[in-house]
């Protein structure tokens, strides 16, 4: 399968190269408009950071881009498929090379640190043997630095430990793209510094492409190459960190304070 | 205009209708989850197989010793064997074995599922190549299915067992007798449809269960209430659902 072709070794592309494209999407539930005519491009290898307010529907955005929420009308091509016209079978191989990290996290209880990240190697069909599947899970632990947690259960974790296992769990399919949704929420600032510079990372070593979802200002300035506002359902500003600091725009400016 | 609540009840009896339709649609058609399908039917029916023994064992020994000064009455106390295990098989132990599931299992099923789906791990599955209603539901269900007429099955021989002593409780009535008499009266038209609605009873346990925590509102309040819920449709509806049987089996003459 394409899955295992190894990104890392793949050149830097002068990242001109769009893969993701969104364009004039819309999504209401019930009366509650929630994106109304929202556009994005994102490079590869560019990390573009989503800041909203809360309920802004942020999180609606990034699922449907995984297609996780059915948009109402627009289109979303993503590594120049259209998802929202993909059969469930070309669904789950695009899902093979985009990643998505929960604002829960979404560690299976039930299952330990190790089952937890060997259930995506499992369930995507991807040939591997025992030895493979374990190498491969070591070698995603010790990239977040956690290889002695290998047989605790999540709830023996911590909140920050928790965050990366579940990172560990979206990097061991090697994806081309992840999508945070507010990776660094909930956690005190250290933490949220250290998740910040693993991103960054995990940039620099698979040359991913990434949307981070957040409104954690200091997270958008060290991962971010670009920003996007989302206020009203719309892309309403999108540049530089520097840049949109310096905006009139009273909605703008709110953020900066 | 219906007022809300029917309204709202209605509604819900529709989803609920729909989610149990999706199983059959769903759960006959390839990927098979057989791995997570023997573990459920581990959980559902090795898990609770004490506590339906033990409430089997005691409500045949009530009902023995609760039935005997009526017999005596009438002079007729020799037939205490052959009445208690004719109510014991065709209503009492189904539907307590029923309804001990309901209370166990489909509030375990309506707050784990509800966990997971607060927590995304419901999403997280099903963007890790998995059909999160196959994985999840289906065994489920399936297993609840299998499982409760099995548990029925042994609570009935419990339950013979607990009207034995019952009966040598008062008066003396030996092993060979006792036997004798229960499968002199019991007949396959007594058993053969007790055993049928529990299938319905456990379809019912397990699609409440899976469809409240499935469905469960956002928050940590959402996973409460959906586990309590299942516990009283279930079991409410395991009471419709006997209801319903027994006219069944009137009218087929089927006893
Ligand atoms: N499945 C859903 N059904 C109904 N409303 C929803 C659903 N998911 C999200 N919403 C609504 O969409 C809006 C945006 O939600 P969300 O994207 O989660 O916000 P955030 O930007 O904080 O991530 C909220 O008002 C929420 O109530
Ligand atoms: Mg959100």
């Amino acid at each position: 399968m394409e899955t295992k072709t190894d990104i890392s070794k793949q050149p830097a592309v002068a990242s001109t190269e769009i893969v993701i494209s969104i364009a004039g999407l819309h999504k209401s539930f019930g009366s509650n408009k929630v994106l109304r005519d929202f556009c994005l491009d994102v490079k590869r290898g560019e990390s573009v950071a989503v800041i909203g307010k809360s309920g802004s529907g942020k999180s609606v955005l990034i699922k449907c881009i995984i297609g996780l929420i059915d948009p109402d009308s627009g289109s979303i091509n993503v590594l120049g498929n259209e998802v929202t016209k993909l059969d469930h079978i070309k669904l789950d191989r695009l899902r093979v090379k985009v990643a998505f990290l929960f604002q829960s996290n979404a560690l299976y209880d039930s299952m330990t640190v190790r089952e937890n990240l060997e259930f995506p190697l499992r369930r995507h069909w991807v040939n591997t043997t025992k030895e493979e599947v374990d190498v491969l899970v070591v070698e995603a632990l010790t990239n977040v630095g956690l290889a002695h947690t290998i047989d605790m259960m999540p709830s023996e974790l911590s909140g920050g430990m928790r965050k990366r296992v579940a990172l560990a769990r979206t990097l061991i399919m090697k994806p081309e793209i992840i999508l945070y949704d507010e990776p660094t929420t909930g956690l005190d600032p250290i933490t949220a510094r250290e998740i910040s510079n693993l991103m960054v990372d995990i940039q620099k070593k698979y040359n991913t492409s990434s949307i981070i979802i957040s409104h954690d200002l200091n997270c958008v300035k060290l991962t971010a190459n670009k920003i996007v506002m989302l206020i009203d359902g719309k892309n309403y500003a999108e540049g530089k960190y520097e840049e949109l600091s310096k905006s009139e725009d009273e909605k703008v400016k709110n953020f900066y304070i | 205009m219906l007022p809300k609540v029917l309204n709202n009840f209605f509604d819900e009896m529709g989803s609920i209708s729909r989610f149990g339709f999706r199983f059959f649609k769903e759960g006959f058609v390839p990927r098979y989850e057989f791995r997570e399908m023997i573990r459920q039917c581990y959980y559902v029916g090795y898990r609770s197989l004490p506590l339906v023994g033990l409430t089997a064992f005691i409500m045949g020994l009530v009902i023995t010793i609760q039935s005997r000064p009526t017999l005596v009455e009438f002079g007729a106390e020799d037939w205490l064997p052959k009445m208690v295990s004719v109510s014991l098989l065709r209503e009492i132990t189904p539907v307590i074995t029923a309804l001990i599931c309901a209370g166990k299992i489909g509030s375990g099923m309506g707050a784990e599922l509800g966990s997971m789906k607060v927590t995304e791990q419901i999403d997280a599955m099903e963007v890790s190549g998995t059909n999160p209603f196959k994985y999840l539901v289906v065994t489920r269900v399936f297993a609840t299915t299998l499982m409760i007429p099995l548990l029925a099955i042994l609570g009935d021989a419990i339950s013979l067992y607990g009207a034995y002593l019952g009966c040598n409780i008062r008066g003396v009535v030996s092993w060979q007798l006792y036997w004798n008499q229960v499968f002199e009266t019991i007949t396959y038209g007594d058993l053969i449809p007790s055993v049928l609605k529990t299938f319905f009873f456990g379809y019912a346990i397990g699609v409440i269960g899976c469809f409240k925590g499935y469905y469960s509102s956002k928050g940590t309040e959402g996973v409460g209430q959906s586990a309590n819920s299942a516990v009283v449709l279930s079991s409410l509806l395991i009471f419709i659902i006997d209801l319903l049987a027994v006219q069944i089996i009137d009218i087929l003459n089927l006893t």
